[in-house]
């Protein structure tokens, strides 16, 4: 077989791959639940149910998809100019450690300017963080992919040893916990009474922000021209180095903000658990939006609700979380392919 | 035609597209045993795609290929090889980090198998070698070898195969003449063997000199087949290249002052591709100077040296009087440097950007396209729409992906990007190489049409006949060394030829 | 002194070539992989389905031997998963392997909780057990140390060999050699990219999954989330380091090896208890990192790798 480029594809040939890829991952799924001896009808019901059903439900998906968008912003920065940042998780840690560090008294300040010398401090340690990856690819070619991914458990240890050494909240009762940060530190709610907090604003801002600098800005041209064509945008005299190290400042610090988002305005302390893989399940919601700024925040909604909608089924359904990761895995593999058959036609030879 | 029985190899009605375009339409002919037929077309004229149709690397959309009276299987080349035809590609298809020996061997066993016998194998190659005088080390590494032992390689894979066809891509346009007489010393050897040949073209005298036949294509359509002793150079060129436009005049320049002055310049080697070796040279306003020199030679180091790719590790750049103080690709198109890539494709434009974005791709930064970071796209549009009036960049519009344009009409926005800077000095890498002869007129017209402006030019070209109708004054580069700069016509093509493999001598010091 | 005492220790030695055999697994798998042209980043999920896999199918009643052939399969499906996707269809082999790696992972996770709903504790096999060769483990130290291991370690000896063999010396070996340097010159001698490219990728993973399942049935005898733990990434730095040689990288592998012996041993001295433990735990990935950097330059990286080959395609 051979692949070969269609010049102008039909609609229907932008439409119904990506909706096939959909079809499949709901039908593999279903699959999955009947094997764990569900009905698979109600299965996907209650997922939908526990990710929209209520103002609850709703709620906390918004709450699930606020990280997700920042880490999903830092995956489409960066692999816009094929920097392949798989380190956020890292990042995430760096920006929740950088606010227990500043928030937790040492700075006495009103609400309003510690939140946001927090969220710059958040910001500067998650694109710190990925500068080292980022020089180590410009000066000596090592491979982003392996060192980001490596110091993702580097970090982690190191929170790891503060949080069980320097860290540790005496009041923890020994568990490996941070002090609460003071409560001018706290992200306050968007409404009274409602359960969610500035931070999913915030992401929203990034997200709309990220897009103009794209499409916009001479910056967000050499990312584009950077990731599409390394080799033309070199001659054409666009400093590839340097544009690469800050996009890695810029997703790194995107990251961050998921961290300061989470400890700032949902945990009010750092611990080992405060995510969930939200630096990983960034780069399935980065892809599902095509690395699009705005298509993050409907993908997050999206990757959120399946998370959310899973844990409410499995506790009323006999069926392990972990089907929600398997439906976004699966999801990100087809849509992946379901992309590049909107574009190519395969053909015999 | 000659008699059936000895035909050894038929196509029958080949038909090809791509998309909208018909590559190879209807294309019949046949080879006899012990011929060589030159398959001579321009650039585009669908040789290469017919030959990768017989040799089962595409699959005709329409049409047979027959060899010794059986049809191959389509899309194929395992089939081919074992019919007895094999290939040499214009693009060497070598693996660097194998020797030579396993290059040859590779897929000639079953892959199954659990030996390569490695010492029959190297027998086999010796002996092949000897015959065929075709020296190379059965052990030596392909990415250590020069680009005349590659090739010599990957005629031995062939004869190794023992193939009864062989096509020869284009195999002269990596050598110096004389290795090409070498070349054609072996196939004779092996023609007289019982070889039959395909050879393809677009240099005439090399057709002349040793094909039977010629079959020649223009557009996808064969439009005639002669033989060689019944016609001419000047009957085979006007086949080639139908009623279409003739070449711009070329007058004589009026050169002035120097406005890049390149002074013992080396770059160390890369790979197996040289640096320069103390290069001096100077650009001067209102003159074209011709870069000759086979491919390989050094010839991508002093484009990357006057493009600001790269900066010399010895000796200096003058520009205007005075040596650089830094030397980037954005201080190149600063000081005035008009810079027309070797692969426009690759390096010339960004495919998936449109033609607004590639039109700035040089000049996003600086006013009038962009203010303290922030582009501003509506003039960024307009000028993509000056440049696709101007220079006549067939296209859907401004917005249209850049992949989608023919390799002319990329060539023409990028002939228009550096060209609407007004620039003093033009690089111009292989501007022609792939485009269809109008565009190849047009190109030419544009660079003499700015040398008659006082514009420096510098033209690179592995088409001596391209530099020798162009270029004021011509330099040849072997390995990474620049011969003195002769003026036009006082040396023959076979005199720059000697220059080329590097045994040039200078006659008189003036 | 203390920590110079515990290079002639023969348990220190056997312990390093316990930890390399997974990794010896693995890092194999990904450099067959990569020689073809491929760059497979499913090698950390498919450690952990092959580490889950082995031991289940071990569990359930199969012999151990047959256990491991299970993980093998299991790990060839997920090969078969990314080869399809990135070779044929050309696709980002970096995006394709990560989400091989979550799908795996993933659904390891599912198939352990619906197999095992109601355990707190996973249930114990007989894992492979030592073998001393006769003779061979009576040499003093070197004895104990290379001739005293389970036959699955011995396996993991045996087969570095065999792949360097097939490597170099087989046609097939000189056909993947070729196919991730030039493919070009694959498809012009008439061989299938596709098929060269596909079956190294398949077999590669049938080996990284074997490398999980030595955790689980010789290196362990259970199977915990996160016990394949970054081993995965850490083979991808071991093939650089190799640079893409399967020799080098089984010395690597040992070498990397032995600091994780050392560094075990090394907590357990007096100077070693005053840093906290989570240094020693770091020191594996910086190790990993720092091997990166110090052969960025000096590796021989296919030249094809991660560049999708579309027949004809000029």
């Amino acid at each position: 077989m051979r692949l070969e480029p269609i010049t102008n594809p039909s609609s229907a040939r932008r439409i119904f791959p990506p909706a096939l890829a959909i079809g499949t991952t709901v039908v593999i799924a279903s699959l999955l639940a009947m094997i764990a001896g569900a009905n698979p009808f109600s299965v996907l019901g209650l997922i939908l149910n526990g990710a929209f059903g209520s103002k609850f439900a709703l709620l906390e998906t918004l709450n699930r998809a606020t990280p997700l968008i920042f880490t999903g912003l830092a995956a489409a920065v960066a692999f816009r100019a094929k920097f392949w940042n798989i380190g956020a998780e890292a990042q995430l840690y760096a920006g929740a450690l950088m606010t227990v560090l500043l928030g937790t008294g040492l700075l006495p300040w009103p609400s309003f300017p510690l939140l946001v010398t927090l969220a710059i401090a958040a910001v500067l340690a998650g694109a710190v963080l990925l500068l080292v990856p980022a020089l180590l690819k410009t000066r000596f070619g090592v491979d982003e992919v392996v060192t980001t991914l490596l110091m993702n458990f580097i970090f982690l240890l190191f929170i790891s040893m503060l949080l069980e050494g320097p860290l540790k909240d005496p009041m923890g009762m020994g568990w490996p916990k941070s002090a609460r940060v003071i409560s001018e530190a706290r992200l306050p709610r968007i409404l009274d009474g409602l359960r969610l907090h500035w931070g999913f604003i915030l992401a929203l801002v990034s997200a709309v922000a990220i897009w103009v600098i794209q499409t916009r800005s001479t910056l967000g041209y050499e990312m584009r021209a950077v990731g599409l064509n390394r080799e033309a945008a070199a001659f054409a005299g666009i400093p590839v180095n340097r544009v690469l190290v800050k996009t890695a400042l810029l997703s790194g610090g995107l990251a961050a903000l998921a961290g300061f988002s989470e400890v700032a305005g949902l945990k009010a302390s750092l611990t080992l658990d405060l995510s969930p893989g939200f630096g990983y399940t960034g780069i399935i919601v980065a892809m599902l939006a095509l690395l699009n700024p705005l298509g993050v925040i409907v993908a997050a909604l999206f990757v959120a609700g399946v998370f959310v909608g899973a844990d409410s089924m499995s506790r009323a359904a006999e069926v392990p979380t972990y089907l929600a990761d398997i439906m976004l895995a699966m999801a990100l593999l087809l849509m992946v392919l379901a992309i590049l058959l909107t574009r190519f036609r395969v053909v015999r030879d | 035609m000659a008699s059936d029985k000895a035909s050894v190899l038929r196509l029958n009605n080949i038909t090809k597209r791509f998309g909208t375009l018909v590559a190879n339409d209807a294309i019949s002919f046949s080879l006899n045993r012990g011929e060589v037929i030159a398959l001579l077309g321009e650039n585009g004229a669908g040789k290469t795609t017919l030959m990768n149709i017989l040799f089962g690397q595409y699959t005709a959309d329409e049409g047979t290929v027959e060899v010794f009276g059986k049809t191959l299987p389509p899309g194929n080349s395992r089939a081919a090889l074992e019919a007895g035809v094999g290939m040499v590609h214009q693009h060497f298809t070598l693996a660097d980090n194998l020797t030579v020996q396993e290059n040859i061997t590779l897929g000639t066993g079953s892959l199954t198998s659990f030996s390569l016998r490695r010492s029959n194998a190297r027998a086999r190659i010796e002996a092949l070698s000897e015959q065929f005088h075709l020296k190379v080390a059965p052990d030596a590494r392909v990415g250590s070898l020069s680009v005349g032992e590659r090739q010599r390689v990957e005629i031995l894979k062939a004869l190794y195969r023992d193939v009864k066809i062989l096509i020869l891509d284009e195999p002269t346009a990596v050598l110096t003449p004389q290795e090409a007489e070498d070349l054609f010393a072996t196939l004779r050897q092996a023609i007289a063997n019982g070889l039959s040949v395909i050879f393809i073209s677009h240099k005439l005298h090399e057709v002349m000199a040793i094909a039977q036949r010629v079959v020649v294509l223009r557009h996808g359509k064969l439009v005639g087949g002669v033989d060689t002793d019944t016609s001419t150079k000047e009957k085979l060129a006007a086949m080639m290249m139908g009623a279409e436009a003739e070449p711009p005049e070329v007058s004589t320049a009026h050169a002035g002052e120097a406005l890049m002055t390149l002074e013992t310049v080396s770059t160390p080697d890369i790979g197996s591709a040289p640096g320069l070796k103390s290069v001096s040279m100077s650009l001067r306003a209102g003159q074209i100077i011709g870069l000759a020199g086979v491919s390989g030679n050094g010839q991508a180091a002093l484009a990357d040296i006057v493009g600001g790719m790269r900066a010399p590790t010895n000796g200096k750049i003058v520009l205007n009087g005075s040596p650089v103080p830094s030397w980037t690709p954005r201080d190149a198109v600063n000081a005035g440097i008009a810079r027309i890539p070797e692969d426009r494709h690759k390096t010339g434009t960004i495919a998936d950007f449109d033609l607004t974005e590639n039109a700035i791709l040089e000049r996003y930064a600086s006013d009038p396209f962009s203010t303290k970071g922030w582009l501003d796209w509506t003039r960024a549009r307009r000028f993509a729409n000056e440049i696709i009036d101007k220079y006549d960049v067939r296209c859907p519009g401004a917005d249209t992906p850049i992949r989608l344009l023919s390799g002319g009409n990329m060539q023409k926005l990028i002939l228009g990007r550096v060209l609407e800077a007004d620039p003093q000095i033009i690089l111009a890498n292989q501007p022609v190489r792939g485009l269809d002869i109008g565009a190849v007129h047009y190109v030419h017209g544009q660079l003499l049409e700015a040398r008659d402006r006082g514009a420096a030019v510098l033209l690179i070209s592995e088409d001596l006949d391209e530099i020798m109708a162009l270029s004021d004054y011509i330099h040849v580069i072997a390995d990474g060394r620049l011969s003195p700069a002769f003026e036009r016509g006082q040396m023959t093509p076979a005199e720059l030829g000697l220059w080329m493999s590097g045994k040039g001598e200078v006659r008189h010091a003036s | 002194m203390e920590i110079l005492d515990i290079f002639l220790t023969a348990s220190f030695w056997a312990a390093a070539i316990r930890i390399a055999s997974p990794l010896i697994f693995a890092t194999l798998g990904e450099l067959i992989c990569e020689r073809a042209g491929v760059l497979n980043l499913g090698i950390e999920g498919i450690m952990v389905a092959g580490a889950f896999a082995g031991w289940m199918a071990v569990y359930a009643g199969a012999g151990l031997w047959i256990g491991v052939a299970v993980a093998m399969v299991v790990g060839m499906l997920f090969g078969l998963l990314h080869s399809v996707l990135t070779v044929p269809f050309g696709l980002s082999q970096h995006v394709v392997g990560l989400g091989v790696t979550l799908l795996a992972t993933s659904s390891t996770y599912y198939a352990y909780r619906l197999a095992l709903p109601e355990v707190t504790t996973p249930p114990k096999i007989i894992a492979f057990q030592p073998y001393e060769i006769p003779l061979l483990a009576d040499i003093p130290l070197l004895g104990p140390a290379l001739f005293a291991q389970t036959p699955f370690t011995y396996l993991a000896f045996v087969l570095a060999a065999a792949v360097a063999w097939m490597l170099y010396r087989t046609p097939v070996g000189l056909a993947l050699r070729a196919a991730g340097e030039n493919p070009s010159a694959v498809a012009a001698q008439g061989l299938s990219v596709t098929a060269i490219r596909m079956g190294a990728v398949i077999f590669g993973s049938g080996l990284m999954a074997m490398g999980g399942a030595f955790l689980t049935m010789s290196a362990f005898d259970s199977f915990f989330f996160e016990m394949v733990n970054g081993r995965g990434w850490i083979c991808i730095a071991l093939v650089v380091f190799g640079s893409w040689r399967p020799g080098k990288a089984v010395f690597g592998a040992i070498l990397f090896a032995a600091f994780d012996a050392l560094q075990i041993r090394v907590q357990q001295t007096g100077f070693g208890a005053e840093i906290p433990y989570q240094i020693f735990l770091m020191m594996p990935y910086i190790l990993s990192i720092l091997a990166l950097v110090a052969m960025s330059r000096r590796a021989q990286v296919p030249a094809a790798l991660m560049v999708p080959f579309n027949k004809g395609e000029r």
